[in-house]
């Protein structure tokens, strides 16, 4: 088992779900992306999800969609947010989830981005536009580098496209709570839960929930249902409007009512 | 795989392959969508009723058969034989139609109420706006406010036709950008919502559906052609953006091993990457390859690390980055030649057709035509048979623009 595994198995042992904060690698730079991903190990994250910046994140909502712009008008590639796993390594045991779209890593060269995202310290990669029946290339190149493969879940799939999605799944599924695009939402949605259930008869893998999520009682009553939920666009929001301001502590906030 | 295991024509695969290229990369919210309307349209499409009303519809409200007409004083200048498939004459002045229709009728009978589309011409989302009308469908038309500004009396159209045109302010504010926004609208909507794509671009099933939608050019044009001339044509050549109506007129014609075909990519100001829309360009050198975008495996160009490239066309129509996955396999299979010309040459090929034949051909059409221009001399008495695909109404004030005369001092 990997580092994501242990992470959610240490937090189910706790009877807690796990916390997984999302941020966009570079953005406001990746000097302080570096610092995020300490501050966030220290106040309790689980599992930290850095997005690859791409050009065209048509899964994205606004905010996300802004802050991969910045990144990448500061030159920031799938090689330097590589760099920057490096650097977190350096000094965190905090999992690392890449969060990609699939075209940067596709130029890469799968093989040796897998090779090289292992070797940076990189735990496992999420592909956004990456559907099982693509992925058999990448499948492949992720296992030789003993790289954990997280696929979406969504709402809109039936039973058969589950069982396929929990099966490439390692680390975690991502279930997301809603259709649509990621950003932040006043309330859980109605679909989240029974998507969550539909998956748990189907794999032992833990279920993280995301998409939309932006509050403590959201997240403590994602907590309720999934083993993990995840938080993004809040927390890139914050980072958007105070660059320098203290994540810890909204971490700790969001995660007051778990 | 080997692309060579069938023949060009019989692509693509069960899961949207034409070779190594087409596929599905959306995001898994979108998947089982994508796989309900592959099969509402594999239905479809063999459901005689449903080709009943199509074929009736494109009669008496598009006015197809479109007829092919000799260009007699523009074959005299050029010394090449030229037929021109008058696709300009169709109701709403372009091709698209006939695959906003086909999806159109679809989305009734799969019971969805409202349909997003994205536009880069307008020529689509005018098309999609007039079969929403028609069809009693809402419409929500995505386009880059960079194209709005320049494609002006097609928003204004759109509007009146009871569209809502939603401006779209990210990235290049193009095309590009209106696909993106479309989808991301789809996805949140995607129970009520169908996706009208005008292009043969996307995941599986569109690059297909609308290559189906937009064949019936290209089996006209045998017909005709065969019916006039007694004889196959020996060139075809068509502009191609996406490559919807490239592979309209090319698909009848696949088969024909003597027909050669052309399709015409956006030359723009130069070969420099962000200067022009040509992904198959050979000097494109760093900028072009292989990649993944909105949905599709193909051409695409792009930076080394994989992000897309800015592109630049006088035509907004073929202002796009990606390719259609089937040209990419004609492409590779060599069954397909593709070429580009520049910005200048379409607008004085807009000008030609003009003065020697009174049409106005849309600038992304005027690109087909100048390359017609260009290799005159290499198609003499040689048969032509190109597809002017739009009108160019929309395009009269960047036409004007383009032909005043710089301001000399004192004048201004």
């Amino acid at each position: 088992m990997g580092r994501i595994g242990k992470s959610f198995a240490r937090r189910r042992a706790e009877g807690r779900a796990a916390f997984v904060p999302f941020l966009t690698a570079g953005d406001p730079s990746l000097d302080r992306t570096v610092e995020a991903a300490v501050e966030l190990e220290r106040a309790g994250a689980d599992v930290l999800e850095l997005g690859v910046p791409f050009s065209d994140p048509l899964a994205d909502g606004p905010v996300i969609q802004r802050a991969s712009e910045r990144a990448l008008a500061r030159g920031v590639t799938l090689e330097a947010v590589l760099g920057g796993v490096r650097r977190i390594r350096e000094r965190s045991e905090l999992p690392l989830l890449l969060f990609s779209y699939f075209n940067p890593l596709l130029q890469r060269g799968l093989e040796r981005l897998a090779r090289e995202a292992a070797e940076a310290g990189v735990d496992g990669v999420l592909i956004t536009d990456l559907p099982p029946e693509e992925a058999d290339g990448w499948l492949g190149a992720a296992r030789g580098a003993a790289l954990d493969t997280v696929f979406l879940a969504a709402p809109t799939s039936p039973p058969e496209r589950l069982r396929r999605v929990a099966e490439a799944s390692r680390g975690f599924v991502y279930a997301i709570s809603r259709t649509g695009v990621t950003g932040e939402r006043r309330a859980l949605s109605d679909e989240a839960a029974p998507l969550v259930a539909r998956l748990r008869e189907l794999t032992d893998v833990p279920v993280a929930l995301g998409f939309g999520l932006s509050t403590p009682e959201q997240v403590a009553e994602a907590g309720k249902v999934a083993d993990g939920v995840v938080v993004g666009s809040a927390l890139v929001r914050f980072l958007e409007e105070q660059p320098e301001g203290d994540l810890g502590a909204q971490v700790r906030w969001l995660t007051s009512a778990m | 795989m080997s692309a060579a295991s069938r023949p060009v024509g019989e692509w693509p695969d069960a899961g949207g392959h034409f070779g190594p290229y087409g596929g599905c990369f959306v995001p898994e919210t979108l998947m089982e969508p994508l796989r309900e309307l592959e099969a509402a349209w594999t239905e479809a499409r063999n459901d005689d009723g449903f080709q009943a009303e199509l074929r009736r519809l494109l009669r008496d409200y598009v006015g197809r058969p479109t007829p092919l007409g000799r260009a007699d004083r523009l074959s005299e200048r050029l010394g090449v034989r030229v037929y021109l498939k008058r696709e300009d004459l169709c109701h709403t002045g372009a091709h698209k139609i006939n695959n906003a229709l086909g999806q159109g009728l679809l989305v009734r009978r799969m019971g969805k109420t409202r349909v997003v589309a994205e536009t880069g011409a307008g020529q689509h989302g005018v098309a999609s706006a007039t079969v929403c009308a028609l069809l009693g469908l809402e419409c929500v038309v995505y386009m880059g406010t960079e194209d709005m500004a320049r494609q002006a009396p097609n928003v204004e159209r759109m509007r009146l036709l009871g569209a809502e045109v939603r401006g779209v302010d990210s990235g290049q504010r193009t095309l590009k950008d209106a696909i993106n926004e479309a989808m991301r609208d789809w996805v949140t909507n995607v129970r009520t919502t169908h996706y009208l794509l005008g292009s043969v671009l996307g995941g599986h099933p569109y690059p297909t559906m609308v290559r189906d939608l937009q064949a019936v050019i290209g089996r006209e044009a045998r017909e005709q052609i065969l019916e006039g001339s007694k004889r196959l044509p020996d060139v075809l050549v068509a502009c191609v953006g996406g490559g919807s109506n490239a592979i309209g007129l090319f698909h009848a014609f696949l088969g024909d091993a003597a027909v050669k075909m052309v399709g015409v990519e956006a030359g723009g100001r130069s070969t420099r990457p962000g200067d022009h829309a040509a992904r198959f360009l050979p000097e494109a050198g760093a900028g072009a390859g292989v990649g993944v975008l909105q949905g599709t495996r193909t051409y695409l160009l792009q930076d080394p690390a994989g992000n897309v490239l800015p592109t630049h066309s006088v035509s907004a129509g073929l202002d796009y980055p990606a390719v259609g996955p089937e040209h990419a396999l004609l492409h590779d299979e060599g069954r397909v030649e593709y070429a580009s010309v520049t910005d200048e040459e379409a607008l004085a090929a807009f000008h030609l057709l003009g003065e020697t034949e009174g049409i106005l051909p849309a600038l992304e059409s005027s690109h087909a035509l100048a390359w017609v221009v260009r290799e005159a001399p290499a198609l003499q008495d040689q048969i032509v048979l190109l597809n002017l695909s739009g009108r160019g109404d929309k395009d009269l004030a960047i036409v004007i623009d383009a032909t005043r005369p710089p301001r000399g001092p004192g004048q201004g």
